[in-house]
Formats: C-alpha cells, structure tokens, sequence
C-alpha cells in the first residue's frame, strides 16, 4: 500500500497536500481505494463551497456501497477534479495524482499540523 | 444468528490465498471479490470467470416417488416432459403462490433428481421437501449432499472450450440446460450447462475432495476467480432474479414476469393461486430501467416515483459495467411499467431521472 511522504492524512483516509501557492490538494488514500474497491461515481462540493475539517465534503460510491468523504482541511474550495467526475476510476488507478478530488484555500494552514505523518497513517492502516 | 460461526466452503482455502475479500453471505464466509468487481465482470463478458457457488443447497430426491414430488413442489414440468439429463428453472411456491424460492431440477436417471436451492433458503427448501415426502410422496429418499458435492460455475464466451480442456466437457452434445454425469478429475461429478451471469458456460459439481484441484485448473485454463459482486452485477445485468430481493413469498411468479417458467394448465402447489393471478392480471409488475446518466446508483428499497408520486420501490439496482450506467429492478403499477416510460428513483433525497427499459438489459450475441 503507497503511502507517499509529501502529505499528511487524516483517520477518514483522506490526504492533504500543500502546494508551492500555499493551496491544499485534497484526495483519497491508496488504503481507502483499495477497501473501497472500484469507484463508479463521486459527489464533490463546487467551486466557492466552504468544507471543514472532519466534516463531510461529499461522498463516493463504489459497485457494492456508498462512503462518506471527509475534509481533512477547512476553507474554501478553489477548483474541483472534473476529470474525476466523468472518469471515476481515476479514484482507484491514481488515488494520489490524478485521482485528486478538490483543491482548497485553507483558513489556517497550520491545521494541517493536526493531521497524520507518512509514518502515523502507515501505522494506522498495519 | 449474527453471531453464529461462519459456515465455509470446501474452496476457503483457496479464496484466502488469492487474497479475496471475504464477507459474510447466506451463514457463509464467502469471496466478494478478487482483483475487483469491474475487471472479474469484463473477464466473464469477453473471456471466463469461475464463481464458487458451493455454498447453494444441493439435495438429491431419489427414489419411486421422486418425479412426483418435484413435480408438486416446483413449477416447471417435471414430470413426463422433462427426459433423463435435461434441466429446469422454476419456483417452488407456497399454497398462495408466494415464491418460497426459486430452483434448478436436473434430472439424473429415471428416479434420480438433483435440486440446487440458494444458499439462503436451503434450509427451508429441505424442510418443504420434508414435509412434502411425509404427507403425500413417500417413496422418496431426500439426501442433503451440500457438503459431499461442491459447485463451480464457469460463464462466459471461453467457459465451454476451458470445460472440454480440463474437465472433458462436450458442449455439442450437453446443450444449454442439460446436464451430464462424468468424471471430473478422477472423481464422479455432474456438469450442467446452466448458469447465472447472462453468458454461456456450465456449472460444474464435483466431489469435494477434488473441488481445490479443480479450481486450480480451470484457473490455469484462463477462468479468472470471480466473487459475488460480480456474480450481483452480471446477472442483474441479464434481468436473472434474486430471491429475497427481487422475489419473495409476498409476490407470485405473474408479478415477477416470470410466467413462461409456469406450466399454469399442471397440478403443483400453488397452482389455484397462480393461475387466478395470470387470469385476472396483476396490478404490480417487475419492471427494468436505466438512468439517463451516470450518477449515485439506486439501491434495494429506494423509492420509485411517477411524477413526482411514490408508486414503488428498488428491488434491485447497480451500476452496470456493459451499459457504463446505473441500472434497477422494481415493482410497479402496470400502467407505468411500459418500456419509455420516465420514472424518477429517490437516491438519498435526490431525485434521479430514468425510463423504464425492456428487459433483459444485457443480451449475449449468439
């Protein structure tokens, strides 16, 4: 199971990533799609929507069952993954890079602190 | 009941070392699915997939009385019509013709018989059975054969050439619902070319000392391991009913569509019943329909609504891999269940667009 050392996780399986323009990517895990199992549709919030940390953002929805997704940042959302909208295998094929599902301007950029290291989330999926 | 041990079946060991997920179905831990629901339903749909359905009832009725019994408890025609290695889909209905499940009878010899009930109701099925030889057919020897006999069904395109190369199989002669007894790695077994997914194959029951081995080598044949989740999208995708969902003891075969698996002019449990319901016509019918796009998939008990009215509800609903849409099973009025029809289905709160579609929704090409 990937878990890449540039972001931080939550315990709803949710990635964060700071950008170089201070914007945070938001996705799901490589775990999560993998108990997920194969995505066929996902609800994202819009452009301008407020999402807050551990709170719901949207949901996603493999062949067998509906899971909730979670913000692991809050703010505004900046731009949505449209390609996942229309492509939702992208969720299991590239949950790290072209699976992202929103990008958000946060609040406070130290709330990412909050969250788990590689090393944390790693151990939380043993 | 929810705490009770997991039965298992005699291919465990060989789900848990392909690394499937295991969860729990009809008291069985059984592999939902292997290297994913999507690419296990493309490998049944352009190649070959294996399922292990060990876990559904197979009982065999032996014995004088045997015909005369099956022909009272199941629907189709058992009796004079059916010769020595043929097979038959239909119900085993309660008084009022309320399906207590649905059945294959294959028949072995002149008074020897094979019914495979769904897991789920197996128990039941035995004990209709049971009370059926005490009162009215006793020369009959009921025999519960679920652990002495396993089940793999191999379907799609390929399942037939994949059953000549490993298990002898003469799909000329074997035609679809016949049944053959053979050997099968050195051990009896019966080969059936029936199945549950839409597409051609057979469903092979072999001893189970050689089930682990058999499994292996249709596997190294090319049959990839499939689990119930594909085993639910495919045949739903084929409009193949699933009891305790799409039917039960509440509706009759007229309400579920599925008259031409009666023989109404015949004597069998049920039968007053069912046939007043064909002459009468039902109010509510099994319907199938498609979204107009991709979008959240209706599910079992989501509400089906007329302009804007609830008239029913999802008995059945997914996303279908073959129409790249979500697609459902439900009962309905009968004037609002002709194929166009616009219906919209309650997901959640959100109400999504539909129309109504003939069924099946997927249709092999021969």
């Amino acid at each position: 199971m990937s878990v890449p050392e540039d972001r931080r996780y939550s315990k709803e399986h949710e990635w964060a990533l700071t950008e170089p323009d201070g914007l945070v990517l938001v996705g799901i895990t490589d775990f999560a799609q993998h108990e997920l199992g194969d995505v066929v549709y996902v609800e994202l919030p819009k452009p301008g929507d407020r999402v807050t940390q551990h709170a719901q953002m949207g949901e996603v929805e493999s062949v067998k069952a509906v899971s909730e997704l979670y913000s692991p940042v809050s703010g505004e959302v900046a731009a949505v993954n449209e390609d996942v909208k229309n492509t939702p295998e992208l969720l299991n094929e590239s949950p790290h890079e072209k699976g992202w599902l929103v990008r958000v301007k946060p609040d406070d950029p130290a709330e990412l602190d909050s969250l788990l290291d590689a090393a944390a989330y790693a151990a939380l999926i043993e | 009941m929810a705490d009770a041990p997991l039965h298992t079946t005699v291919l465990h060991d060989n789900h848990v070392s392909l690394s499937a997920r295991m969860v729990p179905f009809a008291g069985y831990d059984m592999p939902v699915q292997y290297a994913g629901v999507l690419a296990e339903a493309r490998a049944v749909r352009t190649a070959a997939g294996i399922f292990d359905v060990s876990h559904m009832g197979r009982f065999a009725v032996d014995g004088p009385d045997a015909r005369a019994l099956l022909d009272w408890v199941h629907t189709a025609d058992v009796g004079e019509a059916m010769p020595v290695g043929r097979a038959r889909y239909g119900f085993l209905c309660n008084e009022s013709g309320g399906i207590i499940d649905d059945a294959i009878v294959y028949r072995l010899g002149e008074e020897r018989f094979m019914i495979v009930a769904n897991a789920a109701n197996a128990e039941k099925v035995f004990a209709w059975l049971e009370r059926w030889l005490a009162e009215r057919f006793p020369g009959t020897t009921l025999t519960d054969r679920t652990a002495a006999i396993a089940m793999i069904a191999l379907q799609g395109p390929d399942a037939t050439s994949i059953a000549r190369q490993v298990a002898g199989f003469d799909s000329d002669t074997v035609r679809p619902f016949n049944v053959v007894e053979t050997e099968v790695m050195g051990a009896p077994a019966l080969i059936a070319r029936t199945g549950y997914t839409g597409e051609d194959g057979v469903e092979i029951m072999p001893a189970s000392e050689t089930a682990s081995t058999l499994w292996r080598a249709l596997m190294n044949a090319g049959a990839a391991p499939c689990g119930l989740g594909a085993r639910d999208a495919l045949r739903l995708e084929a409009a193949l009913l699933l009891h305790g969902s799409d039917m039960d003891e509440t509706v009759n075969p007229i309400e579920a569509g599925l008259e031409r698996f009666v023989r109404l002019e015949r004597d069998f449990c049920g039968a007053d019943a069912v046939r007043a319901a064909a002459e009468r016509g039902t109010v509510r019918v099994l319907a199938g329909f498609r979204t107009a796009e991709r979008g959240p998939a209706p599910r079992a008990h989501h509400p089906i609504l007329v302009k804007g009215v609830a008239v029913g509800e999802v008995t059945s609903g997914s996303y279908s891999p073959h129409l790249d849409t979500n697609i459902g099973l439900g009962y309905l009025p009968r004037e609002a269940s002709e194929p166009g029809n616009p219906i919209s289905v309650d997901v959640r709160g959100r109400q999504i667009p539909a129309q109504i579609v003939a069924l099946p929704f997927y249709k092999r090409s021969r």
